[in-house]
């Protein structure tokens, strides 16, 4: 595919807002997983929350959208300076040739929850402030997004479990590619809801502590929150050390809902696809960011796959146990994290392993490493056998 | 952006597939609205098609049809989903039990609520390990669909196929979110002419917002306008008719999809 640069971006999860908070926890090798006191959820496990969200309110115009994920979509859109870069942005190629692709796993669904729980006790109808369009639709986030940043360009939501925020950067190099766009917003948002708490735990993947990835002991994912957005634009004329996105690859598993293909078929094949649309080889990826989210048959899977492309010795790791799986929101979050370790030379060791499955074979870092990153792959593997890996790198 | 029709399917109230309704929609023969009958797809192992939720067996009926028509492969081929809806029923399921005191929610249940629940069980059932994505725009579901199905086509080189489908809520969602019957359809476009070719799309983008293209008769009207994945009418209804035209369909606000349609 054509390179495209990533000219800004943004992100708050449980480390912090900002991608310098989020960088000096990686660097710390701080988490930010707490024990779970989620809204009513007596559930004992450990969640990476974004703290601040209940007293938070959108925008006074945008009231109506309301709800805990779209004030973290805004939380995060006040960071690092991404509004006014979109608005340089709006100025440079017109509201309406900049396309809007994000990713959602639950959307407002946490408004649902709580309207389920205010029926009309006669009629059982929800209660009447109850915004169906504005919340719990998929495409909420994007509507939210769409009027705030004043876009008026194409757009949707895409909504495939854990891989949605990583899809999009796909969507946009082919809409661009296409002549559909000239730049894209991107990014994806997901949100604590008691859906996913209950729902992971109902399938025996919730850690009863802080999750662990690859470690011996690992015992199931600690869910977080978080929101990431990137503004990517063609790469006609970049400085040397620009970030580039240089390559996307999506396959299916083709094998179960929830579980990952034993053999990691499916997260081999999104690689080398991935590698492939970059034009490079494994040996050109200095660090592998993992999907990594410490479950016993993803952490097993994902290491055979990414043994068979890149062998023993690439660096990789999850930096899931600092944040927690931000489900929707995790593609975009890792890529964040990507460039981050490419532009400060950090690849970051993994916050609360302790000792690495023996039977796991990657190269699999427990330190932070302070070293120089030009490229490296990400993966986001998500329910339904979505697969995405990410290729970025450093422009020369 | 210009991409080949190779098979439709179609389900909705009084349209039981796409060969049934060409009259129909052709306007050869009178529409009668029914209720739209979905039968579990045989693609499916029988444990399978027991747990499929509705919009699931939706998709993958009006999918499987597309690929009849189109003779081709399922397993070789990538997908685009598109819903406004998702998975109501299982939305509600969960959410009841999440109001309840006991909170047991079923971990069968929680996989099928994901919005990419057609694209899982439809990969496992055709054995496709193709890309795949699932789409949401709101009432502009289907013309997202279009347009990213039409746009891997013209990247890719390779034949990718579009479904788009809503299944109503139960209450008390359905008072929320009203969607008037379950609808949905299929295409499978290539990037060039094959033997089954039924006609060409050409697809452009625009701004500012434009009529529409309605459907003359008054029922498939109102589908159109209460089903958001009925917005597809219009181009069924081209394909149907084989005459060449411009079909308007709505987008996200101040945009609209101009598509040319061809028949060869």
């Amino acid at each position: 595919m054509q390179p495209l640069v990533i000219s800004r971006f943004s992100v708050v999860n449980s480390l912090g807002r900002g991608s310098e908070a989020t960088l000096r926890a990686l660097r710390e090798k701080r988490s930010g997983l707490v024990p779970c006191d989620f809204d009513t959820a007596r559930l004992d496990t450990y969640v990476g929350p974004v703290a601040g969200l209940d007293d938070f309110r959108v925008r006074p115009d945008l009231h109506d959208y309301d709800c805990r994920n779209n004030r973290l979509a805004q939380l995060c859109l006040e960071q690092d300076g991404f509004v006014r870069e979109i608005a340089t942005a709006r100025d440079r190629y017109g509201a309406g040739r900049i396309g809007l692709y994000l990713g959602t796993s639950t959307s407002g669904l946490h408004a649902t929850e709580l309207a389920y729980r205010h029926r009309d006790p006669r009629t059982g109808a929800l209660p009447a402030d109850y915004r169906y369009a504005e919340t719990q639709n998929a495409y909420s986030l994007g509507g939210f997004v769409r009027r705030y940043l004043g876009l008026t360009g194409p757009g949707f939501v895409v909504s495939s479990a854990c891989s949605s925020s990583a899809k999009v950067l796909g969507n946009a190099a082919r809409m661009i590619a296409a002549g559909i766009c000239d730049a894209a917003v991107v990014g994806g948002v997901d949100s604590l809801c008691l859906m996913t708490l209950y729902g992971f735990h109902s399938l025996g993947l919730t850690s009863p502590g802080p999750c662990r990835p690859y470690d011996v002991d690992r015992d199931g994912i600690s869910i977080g929150e978080g929101g990431g957005f990137a503004l990517v634009e063609r790469a006609d004329r970049v400085e040397s050390g620009a970030i580039l996105f240089l390559g996307v690859g999506e396959s299916s598993d083709a094998y179960h809902m929830s579980t990952p293909h034993p053999e990691g078929l499916g997260a081999r094949l999104a690689m080398q696809q991935a590698l492939h649309s970059a034009g490079l080889e494994p040996s050109d990826i200095d660090y592998v960011n993992l999907h990594g989210t410490a479950t016993k048959s993803n952490d097993a899977s994902e290491d055979k796959a990414v043994f068979e492309v890149f062998g023993p010795h690439t660096p990789c790791s999850s930096t899931k146990g600092a944040t927690g799986h931000l489900l929707g929101a995790a593609g975009i979050t890792e890529a964040i994290v990507c460039i981050l370790a490419i532009a400060h030379g950090l690849m970051p060791g993994s916050a609360n392993t302790r000792r690495v499955d023996p039977a796991l074979k990657s190269n699999y870092l427990l330190e932070n490493r302070d070293e120089k990153v030009i490229r490296v792959l990400t993966n986001s593997f998500g329910f339904g056998g979505s697969n995405c890996s990410l290729v970025l790198g450093a422009a020369g | 952006m210009r991409v080949f029709v190779e098979g439709v399917g179609l389900l909705g109230p009084g349209l039981p597939g796409w060969q049934a309704s060409r009259g129909a929609l052709a306007g050869a023969e009178a529409f009668h609205a029914a209720s739209t009958v979905i039968v579990a797809s045989d693609l499916l192992p029988p444990t399978e098609r027991r747990r499929a939720p509705v919009p699931v067996k939706l998709a993958l009926a009006v999918g499987q049809e597309a690929f009849q028509n189109a003779g081709r492969d399922a397993a070789g081929t990538a997908t685009v989903f598109t819903s406004s809806s998702g998975e109501g029923e299982t939305l509600h399921q969960m959410c009841e039990a999440l109001a309840s005191a006991d909170r047991e929610v079923s971990p069968t249940r929680f996989h099928n609520s994901v919005h990419n629940a057609a694209a899982g069980y439809w990969s496992i059932a055709t054995r496709s390990r193709e890309a795949s994505t699932s789409l949401c725009a709101y009432d502009a579901s289907f013309s997202a669909g279009l347009i990213e199905a039409m746009t891997q086509v013209v990247s890719w080189r390779k034949p990718v196929a579009l479904i788009a489908y809503d299944q109503p809520y139960p209450e008390p969602l359905h008072s929320a979110r009203p969607l008037l019957a379950s609808f949905g359809t299929a295409l499978v476009l290539t990037p060039e002419a094959t033997g089954r070719t039924s006609a060409t799309f050409e697809l452009e983008f625009l701004p500012g917002e434009e009529k529409p293209t309605r459907m003359s008769d008054f029922a498939l009207e109102e589908l159109r306008l209460g089903i958001p994945a009925a917005r597809a009418l219009p181009l069924l209804e081209a394909l149907a008719r084989e005459t060449e035209g411009d079909v308007v369909l709505d987008f996200l606000t101040e945009t609209h999809l101009r598509v040319g349609v061809s028949p060869c």
